[in-house]
């Protein structure tokens, strides 16, 4: 039981709320059902229980599952190794881009296990090795794992420590062995080594970046010991090694020249021959080395290929004594013969995906194509050896909205007639992942969803007539039977069965996942967009896609070669009466990564999840302002401002450039250069002079620049309050009845610098040479409200901001610990403001309009707690009305969300609070905020590669929704004061209903008798 | 070339497992290795749980919030190779315990040296095994049923005062002083007998 001290006062605080509340409510109480008439008047009576109200949230764990959902992924694979040994379980293990390993049921899909590297440990290979273990190599060759096939466990691992950056190779010879110890051999940081596979004991290393070699390549001589690397050094020189797998002992090593030069692009074909091509990219070289003997060809790839244009490319592929070169919109699939000769096999456009080659019988070898043919996809495994030869050819018919095949991967098995049989795994444009056996899709993993970029929110259809998606509609005695149930599992009556009847019901109930609106607000669409330009609409209800969207105005293009996602907003959002229509959202795309590249805009209809209109390559967008203004259709104005700092304003009509010309002088902006440490304000001047122009494009005028020396401070995070934040109450009631009003402005940045070495991770600087200081700023004036510095701390800072407060975390190197800070900013100005006539016609009176310009006189309070955990992101609960207490939401490194009450970060904590300052619920001062296992919104869950955590309010004050994303998505909702307004999920009707029944018979007996009782005073 | 400083000389029970520590360090140029292992005891493992307590190959060991991330060996030890002489920071991710980040000094002057403590109790380690500070529950525990949680609950309290009236009360008045019981009888005869029918619309006229 956490602080149960508190827990009076907060009933108390509460209570006033609520009273606020419920009489703003009154005012559409004729719309409300009777469910939430009822809810109103029991509150009092619940009033009474909350008493017993701690500051954490916390689940029973039968309750998991009714308001949270949580998805696991894996992200966009890169690697796939199959495992279908006879018996046992048939597994593929796959590394993918997000840094994950991990093994998947052939059969259904779903993981067996994964294992979700750090941040900068990407995969560079994996192999199976002796049936037992799964090989990684990881972070450029630098660290190498083994992991149990069956479970996961990390069996060893060993770094190899390079001596400079080199390309990474993973080797696993099937019949290298030393003392019955198979080696696993391993190329990274430009040293080959050999590893022990039973501890991962390193047996020996032998050193190539000392030769000043750049290895390109490290293959086994088949059937024997030796090993040949390969590589150049400078651009002209061949050079073959032949090392003695055993011990790493140079047995051969012969050079040779090309005066033509290589490029970096090269690829081995059937263990003797190696493909480059040279310093211009036109000419192909073959490069025989068997036996060790090096014979150099070259032939111009435009004899080969006919004409083509542009550049040419050596797709990794091992394809036996094939190799495909990609050139112009074709890939060419060039064998090479036993002499040496190269013929071009077939060409295919460049939209299709070639497999590795797989042996599957004596000496023959299987090659996977898969190519688009209209909307369905061509799958034809032909005979390596013999590239005519078809063994499969099927149709699979996949949807349009996952794009092209990027990859894909194959299998064999034997079929009951004993010919060969190929299943396909296949990796999308949409990086989801498919697996096709006998020209059907078995199963299919969203797993672009683990990479979401942003995310934003829509309502749903209102109910009517034809909306209506709920199939289920409950009729009057299931609903009384189901609550007879619930009433037994309460009076613990219940058999077991009864108890699973009961678990399923709740976890099923078609109120949750209807496609229309709910009277509470809880039911949204979550708009998504992901790294792969693919837009996903997922239910808040159970977390299932209602539609998807792969943008096509985000998809590659002559125009725009690189297109990325940026980021998602509430486009238009209709007033609940206009019905007949949709809302749409706004994505912002940009050609490639770099920021002057031309920008994409995409707008897309929220509920059908067509593109309605797109506009692109337009400027270049640095940043995008959604303002506080609509047009007729309700459509929100938004400026995007390109990296001349000119403003564009969209949507592109008449009436909304009519709006902001209006408007125009009260508009303000900021650009933050973190590499300068400059933050420079800006306002509208006027149309744009330039002569490309149109007439919603506007110059900007130089307002205000903050400089950051740098050399003593560099930006490091900053944090801005959320625009569509509601704030109940400017005045804060303090102890014995003194009034503080907030300072609360949507114009305020939060900004934290650092020393330059101390800006960088942990273990870097030491607490001499670090100092971090923290900056509130006006972005209107410019003006810097507050500044404090805090000596010996360092990043990383991650800092939210709410109403009049911003808290922060970073870490103190003095104490080597964690420490959050909370700044308060109160309105000094209309302190004397403490009655009703002085509100009324004061000074500073309630009419008098806030202004930037006003200076106000601004105090604030601070305070500083250690926290246990390093943080991935912080943010906040957010609320319909802005009434319920606020939780700040704290990613952690263990990659869970825990909740932590604000008032734990209040700055007014004190040792020994009085009895005023207890009543209104200040904590007692401890040095570090509390863990309270209770309060993990994840509970036992972890949200995987953890990056953000957004808040939504929905309609019911007391509630949040939160969505958590990163490898893994988990919802949930939140009621930070527990859900004072609305009867809790497992309230009992049942139990409500019997004892309405009970107390109508005791007055119907009590009259009898009283009846009773008088007829006999009457004889008497 | 590894020098072993600490030397587990400690030898615990077949309930808790073995303790091994250590600080090495290799110094290759300028890294070192930080090597240690996680101690989950096995009294607390499986105790209660929810099956995914004890898991040891879920278990995360991650260096300087975020900077590298290393998983556990089957015997619970850990490796991060190559660290820069300073002070680091060692975090542990385990389902279902607490583990207070751990500070460790990597000397750059005696190399091997390396110093660890406990950042939350500022407990020192002379070897560098990791110990959860607690089990994490992280729901709550349903109170089993009794029957003081339907008298407190609203509708219990709604009997509870009901009964109170019908039977408290008459002997509340029984206990009274019959001549006050007469005087405030005729005070209320005297005001009329307050009755349904005088609310109804119609009673006013008569």
């Amino acid at each position: 039981m956490p602080t149960p001290i508190i827990s009076l006062p907060l009933s108390l605080s509460l209570r006033t709320q609520i009273r606020q509340f419920s009489a703003s409510q009154e005012i559409e109480g004729a719309r409300s059902p009777p469910q939430a008439m009822a809810a109103r008047v029991l509150s009092f009576y619940l009033l009474l229980f909350l008493s017993i109200a701690q500051l954490g949230v916390s689940l029973y764990e039968d309750q998991v599952g009714l308001m949270d959902w949580h998805q696991r992924y894996i992200g966009k694979v890169k690697h796939a190794v199959f495992h279908t040994q006879r018996s046992g379980r048939k597994r593929v293990m796959v590394s993918t881009e997000q840094n994950v390993i991990a093994s998947l049921d052939l059969r259904h899909g779903d993981i067996f296990w994964r294992r979700v590297l750090g941040a900068n440990d990407s995969v560079d290979g994996i192999e199976l090795a002796f049936g037992k273990y799964v090989i990684s190599l990881s972070s450029a060759g630098g660290t190498l794992r083994a992991w149990n096939l069956p479970d996961g466990q990390m069996v060893w691992e060993t770094s190899l420590q390079g001596s400079k950056p080199s390309k990474a190779f993973l080797l696993v010879p099937t019949n290298l062995k030393v003392d019955k110890d198979n080696l696993v051999l391993a190329f990274g940081g430009g040293c080959l080594v050999a590893v022990s596979s039973i501890d991962g004991e390193m047996l020996w290393k032998k050193d190539f970046a000392a030769e000043s070699l750049e290895v390109q390549q490290v293959v086994q001589s088949p059937g024997s010991d030796v090993i040949y690397v390969l590589g150049f050094v400078g651009s002209t020189q061949f050079d073959i090694y032949q090392i003695n797998g055993k011990n790493g002992e140079v047995i051969h090593h012969e050079t040779s020249n090309y005066a033509g030069g290589f490029s970096r692009n090269t690829l081995i074909v059937s263990d003797d021959v190696l493909v480059a091509l040279d310093v211009t990219g036109s000419i192909l070289i073959t490069v025989n080395f068997q036996g060790g003997k090096v014979r150099i060809d070259d032939k111009p790839i435009s004899d080969l290929v006919g004409y083509y244009s542009g550049q040419v490319e050596l797709l990794a592929l091992r394809l036996g004594r094939m190799f495909a070169l990609k050139a112009h919109q074709h890939i060419a699939l060039i064998s090479v013969t036993n002499e040496g000769k190269l013929e071009v096999a077939e060409k295919v456009n460049s939209a299709a995906a070639i497999s590795d080659a797989l042996p599957f019988s004596e000496g023959q070898l299987a090659v996977a194509r898969v190519h688009h043919e209209d909307n369905k996809v061509q799958l034809t495994v032909k005979l390596g050896n013999d590239w005519s030869t078809n063994l499969l050819d099927e149709t699979v018919k996949i949807d349009g909205q996952r794009g092209l095949v990027q990859k894909v991967f194959i299998n064999n098995y034997i079929r009951t007639d004993r010919s060969h049989g190929f299943r396909a795994l296949v990796v999308m444009e949409d990086h989801s992942l498919l697996l096709v056996q006998q020209g059907e899709i078995v199963w299919t993993r969203e797993d672009g969803l683990a990479s979401v970029l942003d995310v934003t929110t829509t309502e749903l259809p209102v109910e009517k007539d034809g909306v209506s998606v709920s199939k289920v509609e409950q009729n009057l005695f299931d609903w009384l039977k189901g609550h007879v149930l619930k009433l037994k599992g309460t009076l613990m009556l219940a058999t077991p069965d009864d108890m699973v009847a009961i678990q399923a019901m709740r976890l099923k109930s078609s109120e949750k996942s209807k496609m229309t609106r709910d009277h509470n607000g809880f039911r949204k669409l979550l708009i998504v967009l992901t790294q792969a330009r693919k837009l996903y609409a997922l239910h808040t209800g159970d977390g299932r896609i209602i539609w998807s969207l792969l943008i096509g105005s985000l998809r590659k293009s002559d125009a725009c070669g690189h297109p990325v996602g940026l980021r998602v907003y509430p486009w238009q959002v209709p007033h609940h009466h206009a019905m007949d229509e949709n809302p749409s959202v706004l994505v912002v795309g940009r050609c490639q990564l770099s920021q002057d590249a031309p920008g994409i805009l995409s707008f897309v209809d929220a509920y059908t999840g067509s593109e309605i209109e797109s506009s692109g390559p337009v400027h270049d967008v640095l940043q995008v302002i959604p303002l506080p203004f609509t047009d007729s259709t309700e459509q929100r104005l938004h400026l995007l401002i390109d990296t001349k700092q000119r403003g564009h304003l969209y949507p592109r009509s008449r009436e909304a450039l009519g709006i902001f010309q209006q408007k125009s002088s009260n508009i303000y902006w900021y650009s933050i250069e973190t590499g300068n440490g400059i933050i420079r304000g800006y306002a509208i001047k006027g149309s744009c002079i330039h002569e490309d122009s149109d007439d919603f494009c506007f110059e900007p005028r130089d307002l205000w620049s903050v400089v950051f020396p740098g050399e003593s401070e560099k930006i490091i995070s900053m944090a801005t309050p959320k625009l569509n934040e509601v704030v109940h109450t400017q005045a804060k009631v303090m102890v014995e009845q003194d009034l503080m009003y907030k300072y609360i402005s949507k114009n305020l940045l939060f900004v934290a610098t650092a020393s330059p070495k101390a800006s960088h991770g942990i273990g870097s600087a030491t607490p001499e040479e670090a100092s971090l200081v923290v900056y509130l700023i006006d972005t209107v004036t410019g003006r810097v409200f507050y500044r404090m510095t805090h000596q010996g701390c360092q990043a990383p800072v991650h800092a939210v901001f709410s109403e009049n407060w911003v808290i922060y975390h970073y870490f103190n190197l003095r104490a080597h610990r964690y420490e959050m800070s909370v700044i308060e900013i109160y309105d000094q100005s209309r302190a004397d403001n403490k009655d009703v006539l002085k509100l009324v016609v004061g000074k500073h009176n309630l009419t008098v309009p806030t202004s930037s310009y006003s200076r106000p006189e601004i105090v604030a309070k601070s305070q500083s707690y250690f926290f246990t955990h390093s943080v991935k992101a912080i943010t906040v609960t957010l609320t319909a009305k802005g009434i319920t207490s606020k939780q700040m939401l704290i990613g952690t490194i263990g990659d869970q969300v825990l909740a932590l009450d604000k008032r734990y970060l209040d700055p007014r904590r004190s040792l020994n609070p009085s009895q005023a300052e207890k009543e209104e619920g200040v904590i007692p001062l401890t040095d570090s905020l509390p863990v309270i296992p209770q309060s993990y919104l994840t509970h036992a869950l972890k949200v995987e590669g953890l990056r953000d955590v957004i808040t939504v309010p929905a309609k019911l004050e007391s509630t949040t929704l939160v969505f958590a994303y990163g490898v893994d998505l988990f919802f949930t909702r939140l009621a930070p004061s527990r859900t004072y307004d609305s009867l809790t999920e497992d309230f009992s009707y049942a139990l409500l209903l019997l004892t309405i029944v009970a107390l109508v018979a005791a007055i119907v007996v009590t009259w009898i008798w009283s009846e009773r009782k008088e007829l006999q005073e009457k004889w008497r | 070339m590894e020098a072993r400083i600490f030397i587990n000389a400690i030898l615990y029970g077949l309930m808790c497992s073995s303790i091994l520590s250590s600080a090495h360090a290799a110094a290759p140029a300028d890294g070192f290795t930080i090597n240690g292992r996680v101690k989950i005891p096995s009294a607390v493992v499986g105790a209660k749980g929810f099956g995914l307590q004890g898991k040891i190959s879920d278990v995360k060991v991650i260096l300087n919030g975020g900077q590298r991330a290393t998983f556990l060996r089957p015997d619970g030890y850990f490796s991060f190779p190559d660290v820069p002489a300073g002070t680091h920071l060692i975090e542990v991710a385990a389902l279902g315990y607490l583990f207070s980040p751990i500070r460790v000094d990597v000397s750059a002057r005696n190399p091997g040296k390396v110093q660890a403590a406990l950042t939350e109790n500022r407990r020192a380690l002379n070897e560098l095994v990791l110990e959860p500070l607690r089990e994490e529950q992280y729901y709550e525990i349903r109170e089993p049923f009794s029957i003081m949680s339907i008298v407190k609950s609203p509708m219990g309290l709604m009997m509870g005062f009901m009964l109170i009236v019908v039977f408290l009360m008459p002997k509340l008045m029984e206990n009274m002083d019959p001549e006050e019981i007469k005087r405030a009888q005729e005070e209320m005869r005297s005001q009329g007998v307050p009755s349904l029918a005088n609310f109804l619309p119609g009673a006013a006229r008569n």
